[in-house]
């Protein structure tokens, strides 16, 4: 169990300190910043400009997908998105798990379910096949 | 500046240090953190049944045909209201991250978000929930 130093006491573990926090911190902002444009307009163009979920249906993915544009942005929102909900969690667990152990376990079983989702997302996209039946 | 957690919390037994600061500052981080992990749950759902197109066009469309009624319809909603509180908070927080002013002004940010949320939810409601109100009501 992680122990906190009282403020301003002097820093420990001198060594073996990289800057990782640091550029995680980083991703969390630049990710953020083109989710807000990725995401937010696939929910606009999704859920309004286009009629929603009642539209949807096979042909509306694969009438989508013809566009390599489209298929550019949903790749980009898939791996921004799953790397920084990833990020989010792992943040999350830190703060909440008390027993090495039990934070080790939880993040080995988001990193799994993340490496999973993240490969199968990226296989549809790229394997999409309209003619399939 | 120590103001103590208890007199924030009014009963000292029950809710002693269970409130960090209280007020908008941790208010709007504990709602950032929901918003966040309800979406990422979610993310893995929709992954998943959009998956189902590399299947076969009958997988996909009997399970997206699982959504098209109001119950679901409203729960689009909310996550639409979450990702849109997400993104904003998220921009306000960059704000007060690499802002110079924007420390000071964390709380006006966070009551500007708020309203520029409202303003875009209640036309986003109304054009989301329309199909279903008119399902629902009959038309």
């Amino acid at each position: 169990m992680t122990t906190l130093d009282a403020p301003r006491s002097p820093q420990r573990r001198t060594r073996g300190r990289t800057n990782t926090e640091l550029y995680a911190w980083l991703f969390m902002r630049i990710s953020g910043i083109l989710l807000v444009v990725l995401v937010l307009g696939h929910l606009f163009i999704m859920n309004i400009l286009d009629g929603g979920v009642q539209r949807i249906n096979f042909g509306f993915v694969a009438g989508r997908w013809a566009s390599p544009f489209w298929q550019v942005w949903d790749l980009l929102m898939l791996w921004l998105a799953m790397v920084h909900g990833t990020n989010g969690l792992r943040t999350v667990i830190n703060d909440y798990t008390r027993r090495d152990a039990t934070r080790m376990w939880l993040k080995m079983a988001l990193y799994t379910a993340s490496a999973l989702v993240i490969a199968l997302g990226t296989l549809v996209i790229f394997t999409f096949d309209p003619t399939i039946s | 500046m120590s103001t103590g957690t208890t007199s924030r919390a009014g009963a000292p037994g029950r809710l002693a240090g269970t409130l960090y600061r209280g007020r908008e500052g941790m208010w709007s981080w504990v709602m950032h953190r929901i918003t966040g992990v309800l979406t990422f749950f979610f993310l893995f759902a929709h992954v998943l049944d959009t998956a189902l197109v590399r299947v076969s066009p009958q997988s996909y469309d009997s399970v997206i045909a699982t959504y098209k009624n109001p119950l679901v319809n409203l729960l689009e909603l909310g996550l639409v209201g979450a990702v849109l509180f997400h993104a904003l908070n998220g921009l306000r927080i960059i704000a007060v991250d690499f802002w110079k002013r924007g420390p000071r002004l964390q709380r006006q940010l966070l009551w500007a978000i708020v309203a520029v949320w409202v303003v875009v939810m209640v036309p986003g409601a109304f054009f989301m929930l329309k199909h279903s109100v008119e399902q629902v009501f009959g038309s």
